[in-house]
């Protein structure tokens, strides 16, 4: 079996086989990490081009380490965001990518529909590292592949999203993901940040944070960035932390032994409180280590052979 | 120079017929309708099976000239024009600098008689530089030849200055067409907002971004008196607002684009900036309303804004490309097809929507077929089909959405007084030239 | 259309065989002491436990095994017109200082083998590897040879030897089938 697609742009039209395929193989690149030699020949020769259009240390860290650890080389691009206002047209970048004969090219993009348009011009794998508030679908993996882990399952699963809904490509690829292996999702955040007919994705907007919490068996909350308050969306981060941050309190709403995530950077003491997140139930570092596997398989099974 | 068009059925939208009959056509005038006419020495021309109307009319263009010459000039976009079977089109003010002085109006008048294939009506703008702030000099443009006012693209937000804008070009008996769309809520958006534009994460612009604006501008009309027409209905809400004010008497009339009337805010799908236009494709529910308000007159108006962008523009990111989408060259086959020939308008509704109703807005004696009246005809055939290829276009645009679709009922002649400048899709200068 | 062309071991040929080797691998490590099995995916992980059961009855000693998938260090990766299943390695022991035993059904051109050597000393330094198979049909492209045999096989390059175990296939026997030109 292999995935349809050439490239990873986003979860929407993944199927549930495909999720499951990609999750067992991470499952088998997670052993090769928790080993002492951490490399397998398998894409020896490759060439993995890392273009990022946002600085995220820690998703390109997350790709460069998986490209390594299967022998595949690496580049990355740090693309400054200036350089898309100088005019430098991401197709320009392509170009050049192309030229330099990558076989996969892993993008992170301010705008939503950038690893599309990149995937339409290069014959070489695209992987959506997240492209504005569109979709992050190794994330999304990851979310569920640390569920899988932890829970033994996905199908029936209740799932809180908590936070700023409408920026989060975070949201979108999990909604997708978990509800295509049959797991209930429900969001909560302040109104002006849940999008529109998002309910129309299959997942549930409740209308307070406790509904959502109720029984839980995942609890994931996304970053609020500073400037979406800057930006008039909500009053204050001392009232967004009052009614939505993550605390033990809320936490206890959840089911006793849901988990908790968070995508990472975390404002501490904002969305999430220092205590949780280093909590027994916490798993978000967890989370980190099985994004080097979810993306090891992705990599694996886009270029790891086999006549496509 | 006698010319008769015979055995067409010749569309009227001032008598409110369709009928099989012939047109006479003597020095660039038309001489005489009726049935088996002869004139000795006339040229004839054989228009059986065809239908012959009025020159069409495209009120709202973007002809870019000055200062976007890259993207489209006057003598691009009136090809493009008669290409499309239109004789007739108002281009918007919002070029660089903006046409908003008499010397600008005049400039594009000479432009357009000096290279231009079609007649230009320019529109001026409502305020200075269309920055909203004061009035534009309107009664200088209107005796320079301002067929009407707008500052579209860059809507009037300031309500008491769009008052007396309305009481200012009622003096002076010009319509003010009105970008209706509420800056704070649209900003940053580009799409309609809805399931869509939340499953791609792109910012939405709302149904209300444009209906608190239409609303705002028939009220506006209403207590001034002025002619206000609605550019560019896209909303269900729109036509309702539209309906009501009708209803009472507002001197208020509404344009519909075919994108309009044919695409959703599905076709956004596949992140293609083709599709990128303002107002957004809007939902089904939307569209229906659109294709009701049009059937029902509501609409009186098919009108293309046509707004050609460069392939470099276009070719970016979704949120970085320019708004808008050309559609002088597809505008009678997706009339046709998705209206005509789905029984949404009689010819003769789809004929007047596009040819006496923006006359009137626009007042020019135009949109007729009244002995007297400047030959421009437009032969369209009915059974023609072809699908839709930009290469072929006479725009220097090629941003359309509808690029190999299968369009039926085509433009087959474009006549200006009694000229013909396109025969069989092809402009007159080309043939010549082979 | 494959026929199957001879019938090499039935249910009785495959038990004595395995019941051989257990006794080879005891005499050749003089005992069980420091001896690990590793069964190759996918039919060396049956016989790789069976071996240890045979090992358990004879020494009375339980001799771990592990699994071993060497699909990421295989190299014909790119050739293959399937892209094979990355499964998990499964080896809870250290095999550091380890005489590991690798197990496999068939030896053939040998590069299986050679992955199978890459992955597993990427997973330690073990003291000795040595390779078990049941059937050893010949044609070697490596310099690579098995310690034990189950049975050795001449075949043509045409032919292929399927091995069935119960546990996977549901039938006990090993047949040579024939591919057509």
């Amino acid at each position: 079996m292999k995935l349809r697609g050439k490239d990873m742009v986003g979860l929407r039209h993944i199927t549930a086989q495909e999720i499951e395929l990609i999750l067992n193989t991470a499952e088998a690149m997670k052993g090769i990490i928790n080993r002492q030699i951490k490399k397998v020949p398998t894409l020896r020769g490759r060439t993995v081009i890392t273009v990022f259009y946002e600085a995220s240390t820690r998703t390109r860290t997350s790709f460069e380490l998986a490209a390594k650890y299967l022998s595949a080389d690496t580049v990355g691009i740090a693309a400054a965001t200036s350089s898309v206002s100088k005019g430098e047209s991401l197709k320009d970048t392509a170009r050049n990518i192309a030229a330099m004969g990558a076989d996969v090219v892993v993008l992170r993009h301010p705008m939503a529909g950038a690893a599309e348009l990149l995937a339409s011009t290069l014959q070489a794998s695209v992987i959506n590292a997240g492209d504005g508030a569109h979709e992050h679908p190794s994330q999304g993996l990851l979310d569920l592949f640390t569920a899988r882990e932890k829970k033994g399952r996905l199908e029936g699963l209740k799932v809180a999203i908590i936070g700023d809904i409408m920026h989060s490509r975070v949201a979108r690829s999990d909604i997708w993901g978990y509800t295509r292996m049959g797991a209930e999702v429900r969001l909560a955040g302040p109104s002006t940040l849940i999008p529109r007919d998002i309910e129309k994705m299959g997942a549930i907007v409740c209308e307070n944070i406790e509904d959502a919490l109720a029984g839980a068996d995942v609890v994931n909350v996304l970053r609020i960035q500073t400037e979406r308050q800057q930006q008039g969306l909500f009053p204050s981060l001392r009232e967004y932390s009052r009614m939505f941050c993550i605390n033990r309190e809320r936490l206890g709403l959840a089911a006793p032994d849901a988990l908790l995530m968070h995508p990472g950077p975390m404002n501490r003491g904002i969305e999430i409180s220092p205590d949780v997140a280093d909590g027994l139930q916490s798993v978000i570092t967890e989370q980190v280590t099985n994004g080097v596997a979810v993306r090891m398989a992705l990599l694996y099974l886009l270029i790891g052979g086999g006549a496509r | 120079m006698k010319l008769i068009i015979k055995g067409g059925l010749v569309v009227d939208p001032v008598a409110g017929s369709a009928t099989i009959k012939d047109i006479l056509v003597v020095e660039g005038k038309i001489a005489e309708t009726g049935a088996n006419l002869s004139a000795g020495g006339a040229v004839v021309l054989d228009a059986a099976g065809r239908l012959v109307a009025p020159g069409l009319i495209d009120m709202h263009v973007h002809l870019r000239e000055p200062g976007f010459e890259a993207k489209e000039t006057v003598y691009t976009g009136t090809r493009a024009a008669a290409r499309g079977g239109f004789t007739t089109v108002a281009c918007m003010p919002n070029t660089n600098p903006v046409i908003d002085n008499a010397a600008l109006i005049r400039s594009i008048i000479n432009s357009a008689r000096t290279g231009g294939l079609v007649q230009v009506c320019p529109v001026g703008a409502i305020t200075r530089g269309s920055r909203g702030e004061e009035l534009a000099e309107m009664g200088d443009m209107a005796e320079a030849g301002a067929a009407a006012f707008s500052d579209d693209g860059m809507p009037v937000s300031n309500a008491g200055l769009m008052r007396r804008a309305m009481q200012y070009a009622k003096m002076l008996d010009k319509a003010l067409i009105s970008h209706s769309e509420e800056k704070s809520l649209s900003a940053g958006g580009s799409m309609h907002e809805g399931y869509i534009s939340t499953i791609l994460g792109l910012k939405g612009i709302s149904a209300c971004a444009e209906e608190v604006m239409v609303a705002r501008d028939i009220l506006l009309a209403e207590e001034t008196g002025c002619r206000v027409h609605i550019a560019h209905v896209s909303t269900a809400g729109s036509v309702r607002l539209l309906q009501e004010a009708k209803a009472r008497g507002v001197r208020v009339s509404a344009e519909a684009t075919p994108h309009h009337f044919t695409l959703t805010d599905e076709a956004v799908m596949g992140f293609d900036t083709n599709t990128k236009v303002n107002p957004p494709l809007r939902t089904g529910a939307d569209l229906a309303a659109v294709r009701q308000g049009l059937a029902d007159g509501t609409i009186d108006v098919i009108a293309t804004d046509h707004a050609p962008h460069t392939a470099e523009e276009k070719d970016v990111e979704y949120e970085r490309a320019p708004f808008g989408l050309v559609g002088l060259e597809t505008a009678v086959g997706l009339v046709w097809t998705e209206l005509v020939n789905t029984g949404v308008l009689t010819p003769l509704q789809a004929i007047t929507c596009m040819t006496l109703n923006p006359a009137r807005i626009l007042g020019i004696p135009k949109g007729t077929l009244e002995p007297g009246a400047d030959a421009d005809i437009t032969i369209i055939d009915p059974a023609l089909a072809e699908v839709v290829d930009p290469a072929k276009f006479a725009s220097k645009g090629r941003n359309t959405p509808f690029a190999g679709r299968m369009l039926k009922g085509l433009p087959w002649l474009t006549m200006i007084s009694g000229r013909i400048v396109m025969r069989g899709g092809v402009l007159e200068e080309e043939n010549q030239q082979q | 259309m494959i026929k199957e062309k001879a019938q090499i071991l039935d249910q009785e040929g495959i038990r004595r065989s395995l019941t051989r080797i257990a006794h080879e691998i005891i005499e050749r490590n003089k005992g069980t002491d420091g001896l690990a099995l590793v069964g190759i995916r996918r039919r060396g992980v049956p016989l790789a436990g069976r071996l240890a059961e045979r090992i358990m009855d004879i020494e009375g000693h339980r001799v771990p095994v592990g699994i071993l998938d060497i699909t990421l260090y295989r190299d014909d990766l790119t050739t293959l017109a399937h892209q094979p299943l990355v499964r998990s390695t499964e080896i809870s022991f250290q095999v550091e200082g380890k005489i590991v035993v690798l197990v496999d059904d068939v030896i053939y051109t040998g590069r299986t083998i050679r992955a199978a050597l890459g992955a597993l000393i990427d997973l330690g330094r073990p003291k000795a590897i040595q390779l078990a198979v049941l059937i050893d049909r010949g044609h070697r492209e490596l310099p690579i040879r098995a310690d034990y045999i189950g049975k050795n096989v001449p075949t043509a390059k045409k032919e292929e030897i399927s091995v069935r175990l119960q546990e996977i296939d549901g039938e006990e026997r090993v047949v040579i089938l024939e591919t057509p030109d």
